[in-house]
Order: C-alpha cells, then sequence, then structure tokens
C-alpha cells in the first residue's frame, strides 16, 4: 500500500460522494436542452439535498427500525461500491479486498434493503414497487455478471484494478467482445438506474413507476439520503463502464502526475456519458413493464454472445 | 499500423454483423428492420473494403462498391417502397415468442461456431476466424425467416441471409470471381423484385400478409 493509492482511494471516494449529484443534474440538464425546455441548474440535486436535510422526518405509525437504518445503508452500499471502482488510478487499498463480483454484491444488498423498505410500511404502491425492482434487478444482476466475467476473461482477473490496467496500459488492442460487452451494459445500466426504457425517473405517482414507489413514504433526511444513493448509483454504473470501456486516463501504481491529470479526464468523460445517457432517454419511449423482461434477456444474451465471441475470436 | 489493426478490425465488423443479426432477430418494428438491414449491409460494405485494403485483391474493391449500391442503398429503398405501398408499418408477428428466439439464437451461434472452428483452421488467410460469425449470421437470418409469420420479414430474413453468405465467401476465401459475385447481386435483386410482387399477389389473394395462409392450397 503506497501513499499516492491512499490519496488516489480518498480522493475518489470524496470524489463520488460529491460529484453524484452534479452527474444527475448534468443528466437532467441536457435531457431538458434536447427537449426543447429551460433547463434547470446543474447544482439543483444539492439544492434538493439542503432543503431536504433541514426538513422533518414524518414516520409512519407502523414503521419498524429497519425502515428508518436503511437509508443508511443503502447509502453506505452505494459509496462502498464508489470506492471499489478505479476512476482516477488502479493502485487501490480497497482493491485487494473487493473484486467485480463484491460489487454486484454490493449493488445487489442495497436493492435487497430498498425493497425492503419499501414493503415495511405496507403501503399498496411500495410492495409494488418492490416487486417490480426485484423483477428487474433478478434478471439485470445475471447479464452484469456476464459482462464483467468478459472483461475478467480478457484480462484473466476479476479485480477491477487489473482490468482496467490491462484495457488502458497494455498494447491497444481492438477487443469485439467488448462491443457486444457495451450494448449489453448500456441495456442492464438503463434498467438498474431507473431510466426511460424501463422505469421515468420524473415521474411520480403513476401505476408505471418502479424506483420512486418504492421511496414513496420516505420524508426529511431520510429521503435525501435515498436521493443521494440513487444519484451515487448512477454515478457508480457511470464509472463502471467507463472502467470497463474508456478505461484510457486513469493513473497506474504510484504515479501523482496520472492522478492529477486523470481527474480533468475523468470529469469529461463523464460529461459525455451524460450527454449520451439523455440523449438516448429522449429518443426512446418508456416500455411497458412486461416488456423488461425482454429487455433484460436480450442484455443477457448480448453478454452470453460477448463471452462466446471472445472464445472463437481473441482466445 | 494498418498491417496490426486491419485484422482486429475486421474481427470488429464481424462481431458488429452478428450483433445487428440478433438485433434483427429481436426487432418488432418493420421499419426498424429495414434500418437494421441497411445498416448490416453497411458493415458488410466496410469489412469488404477492409479486406481488399489489407490483402491487395482489387476485384474486393468492385463488390464493396457492389454491396454498397445494391444493399445500403437499392435494396432499402425498394423494401421502404413496398412497405410504403402494402402500407404495412404495424408490429411483426412472431410464431415463437422473443426470450425463446434468443436463446435458439444463442444455441445456433454454438454450433456455428463449433462447425466453423475446424474449416477456418484450414483456411490461411488473415480473416479465417470470422468464418464461425459468417455462418453464424446465416444461421440466425434462417432462423428469422422461419420464426415469422409475414412475409415481408421473410424477404428480409432471406436477404440479410444473402449478406451472412456474402461476408463467408469473403473471410474465407477473400470473396467470389467477379462474374459470380455479378451474378449472384443479380439473383438477389431479382428474387427482391419478385418476392415483392409475390407480397402483393398473397395479399390479393387472401387480404393480409400472413404465409400461413398458403398452407390451405393443398389439393384434398
Amino acid at each position: 500500500m503506497s501513499t499516492s493509492g491512499l490519496a488516489a482511494q480518498f480522493t475518489e471516494l470524496v470524489l463520488a460522494i460529491l460529484l453524484a449529484p452534479v452527474l444527475t443534474g448534468w443528466v437532467n440538464q441536457c435531457r431538458a436542452w434536447l427537449q426543447n425546455k429551460s433547463a434547470p441548474s446543474l447544482f439543483l440535486p444539492y439544492r434538493m439535498l439542503a432543503k431536504l436535510f433541514e426538513k422533518e422526518v414524518v414516520l409512519a405509525h407502523n414503521a419498524s427500525p429497519l425502515f428508518r437504518f436503511a437509508p443508511y445503508l443503502v447509502f453506505g452500499c452505494l459509496a462502498l461500491a464508489a470506492a471499489i471502482v478505479p476512476t482516477l488510478g488502479t493502485d487501490l487499498p480497497l482493491n485487494a479486498a473487493a473484486d467485480a463480483i463484491a460489487l454486484v454484491g454490493l449493488l445487489a444488498l442495497a436493492r435487497l434493503f430498498i425493497a425492503l423498505a419499501g414493503m415495511d410500511i405496507g403501503t399498496a404502491f411500495g410492495t409494488l414497487g418492490a416487486r417490480r425492482e426485484m423483477l428487474v434487478g433478478f434478471l439485470a444482476e445475471p447479464a452484469l455478471l456476464m459482462v464483467l466475467f468478459t472483461a475478467s476473461l480478457i484480462s484473466h482477473s476479476t479485480s477491477l484494478a487489473t482490468i482496467v490496467e490491462t484495457l488502458a496500459h497494455r498494447e491497444f488492442v481492438i477487443y469485439p467482445s467488448m462491443a457486444f460487452a457495451g450494448v449489453a451494459f448500456t441495456m442492464v445500466s438503463l434498467a438498474e438506474n431507473a431510466r426511460i426504457p424501463v422505469d421515468n425517473p420524473a415521474t411520480h405517482l403513476e401505476l408505471t413507476m418502479i424506483h420512486e414507489a418504492m421511496i414513496l413514504e420516505y420524508s426529511g433526511r431520510h429521503l435525501a439520503m435515498m436521493e443521494w444513493a440513487a444519484s451515487l448509483k448512477l454515478f457508480v454504473y457511470s464509472c463502471m463502464g467507463l472502467a470497463l470501456f474508456f478505461p484510457f486516463g486513469v493513473a497506474g501504481g504510484g504515479d501523482w502526475l496520472g492522478i492529477v491529470l486523470a481527474l480533468p479526464a475523468l470529469l469529461a468523460k463523464l460529461a459525455l456519458g451524460g450527454a449520451g445517457l439523455a440523449l438516448i432517454e429522449t429518443v426512446s419511449a418508456k416500455m411497458r413493464i412486461f416488456r423488461a423482461p425482454e429487455f433484460l434477456g436480450s442484455a443477457f444474451v448480448f453478454a452470453v454472445l460477448a463471452m462466446l465471441v471472445h472464445v472463437l475470436l481473441e482466445a | 499500423m494498418l498491417q496490426h489493426y486491419g485484422p482486429q478490425l475486421i474481427n470488429l465488423c464481424a462481431a458488429v454483423l452478428l450483433l445487428l443479426g440478433f438485433a434483427m432477430l429481436t426487432q418488432r418494428r418493420i421499419l426498424s428492420l429495414i434500418n437494421l438491414f441497411a445498416t448490416q449491409g453497411l458493415v458488410l460494405c466496410a469489412s469488404t473494403a477492409l479486406v481488399a485494403l489489407l490483402t491487395g485483391q482489387h476485384h474486393l474493391w468492385g463488390s464493396a462498391l457492389l454491396t454498397l449500391a445494391l444493399k445500403v442503398v437499392g435494396l432499402p429503398w425498394i423494401l421502404h417502397r413496398l412497405i410504403r405501398r402494402l402500407n404495412v408499418k404495424w408490429d411483426v408477428e412472431t410464431l415463437l415468442n422473443i426470450p425463446t428466439t434468443m436463446l435458439v439464437g444463442i444455441v445456433l451461434v454454438i454450433l456455428a461456431f463449433n462447425l466453423a472452428a475446424p474449416i477456418s483452421r484450414l483456411a490461411g488467410t488473415v480473416t479465417s476466424a470470422t468464418l464461425g460469425i459468417a455462418l453464424a449470421s446465416v444461421l440466425l437470418s434462417f432462423l428469422m425467416m422461419i420464426t415469422r409469420s409475414k412475409a415481408v420479414p421473410q424477404v428480409i430474413g432471406f436477404l440479410a441471409m444473402e449478406n451472412g453468405l456474402f461476408f463467408a465467401a469473403t473471410s474465407a476465401v477473400y470473396g467470389m470471381p467477379m462474374v459470380v459475385e455479378l451474378g449472384i447481386a443479380l439473383d438477389v435483386l431479382v428474387a427482391a423484385l419478385i418476392l415483392g410482387i409475390f407480397v402483393f399477389e398473397i395479399r390479393e389473394r387472401f387480404d393480409s400478409l400472413d404465409t400461413r395462409h398458403l398452407e390451405k392450397l393443398k389439393e384434398h
């Protein structure tokens, strides 16, 4: 463990927590521009969080302790997940403890607690949202794992840092399997982040919503933690996509200058990725919930094909 | 530079071709199906041009141009006109549901990869590894023809199958002689025209484009 590694790890974590609401704000801004609306401020999510932290918490009479600690647990899981994904440097102290499979596990743990909290109060909407979330989750998770396994096959390791190291710092090679994996990953992250073909992040109180339905009963600082966690989830998925498909600019071990230079590269890549997400959301229509299994089924098929193509063309 | 990245780029083209084949298999809308078919033609054209550039086989430039003219511009234009005149833009009906079709598709891909492995070991071309993908695209288009009940998607499946065959020819033996290629190109064009007329006839007879009606033509 080196000082530069510790510094990179710490900066990465703080940066993820601070930048996550800005990324959400950026996606909303791009989407508003594309739809010819006047765009909200980039820092609107921050003001929203500040407002929510000041407000009083209103709890239902039958809320169990689980309902109260779930927001902190979900936020903690996603912050830890953000720390595992290498964004600035690959020499991360946490890297030895957790690989890509552990990352998927952390995301699953967060999902489990959100779903439990959604069902805790016992309202119809919360239960409905929780069930739908689990439906999406159990279909998206294998596809995500297959995408990560394809990258692992290429770099012979399930550790995300080694994957980035292989893809970014060795001789540049075009991997056709990553084209398939990229399509599958995009589909999975749209579904997991409650984005438009599967869920609409902008609606409230509609029969179609998934994520919003689960956190409908939350208020005050609990809601703020949940909203922040949702932003963090988007940030984690964006960084995971960047780490797998555009890892260029991430610093190697012990490279102080590289870590400093990696920051503007990361910001530029996130800005482009966010604009791309806004574009996808603008040009596609929301699907019926019963089409979601088909959508995620194709994501899984593409991820499996990625592995097959790797075996055929690259092995 | 080019000698180094060229084969990798061809492999990428092959992968994209397969990706588009799967996208066509799962597509429900006829319009998107035609656009995907045109994109597949464009990728095919790019990969043929790349093989021509890498190996210095001049006649392949001709086939790349032919592909561009016929499969990216000509046939999609005919198909667009066909569906505008038939006024069919509704969702494509499938005989199997789409997830099952995809699973069958994966099995076909594994089969094709296994079948092609010994053949591509014999071929000494830079692109021999892509033979499996070419075979998989042919089988996927074939599957698409089988699982669709309407006539227009079946026609598109037939045309996409020719794309796969053409790619197999370039990847295994650097393309066929020009005469053969021109002949096939003309055949496909004529087939598209005849199938167009055929589609009109089906609609005239049955007021529908469902080819299952043709089963009733049996004499009893």
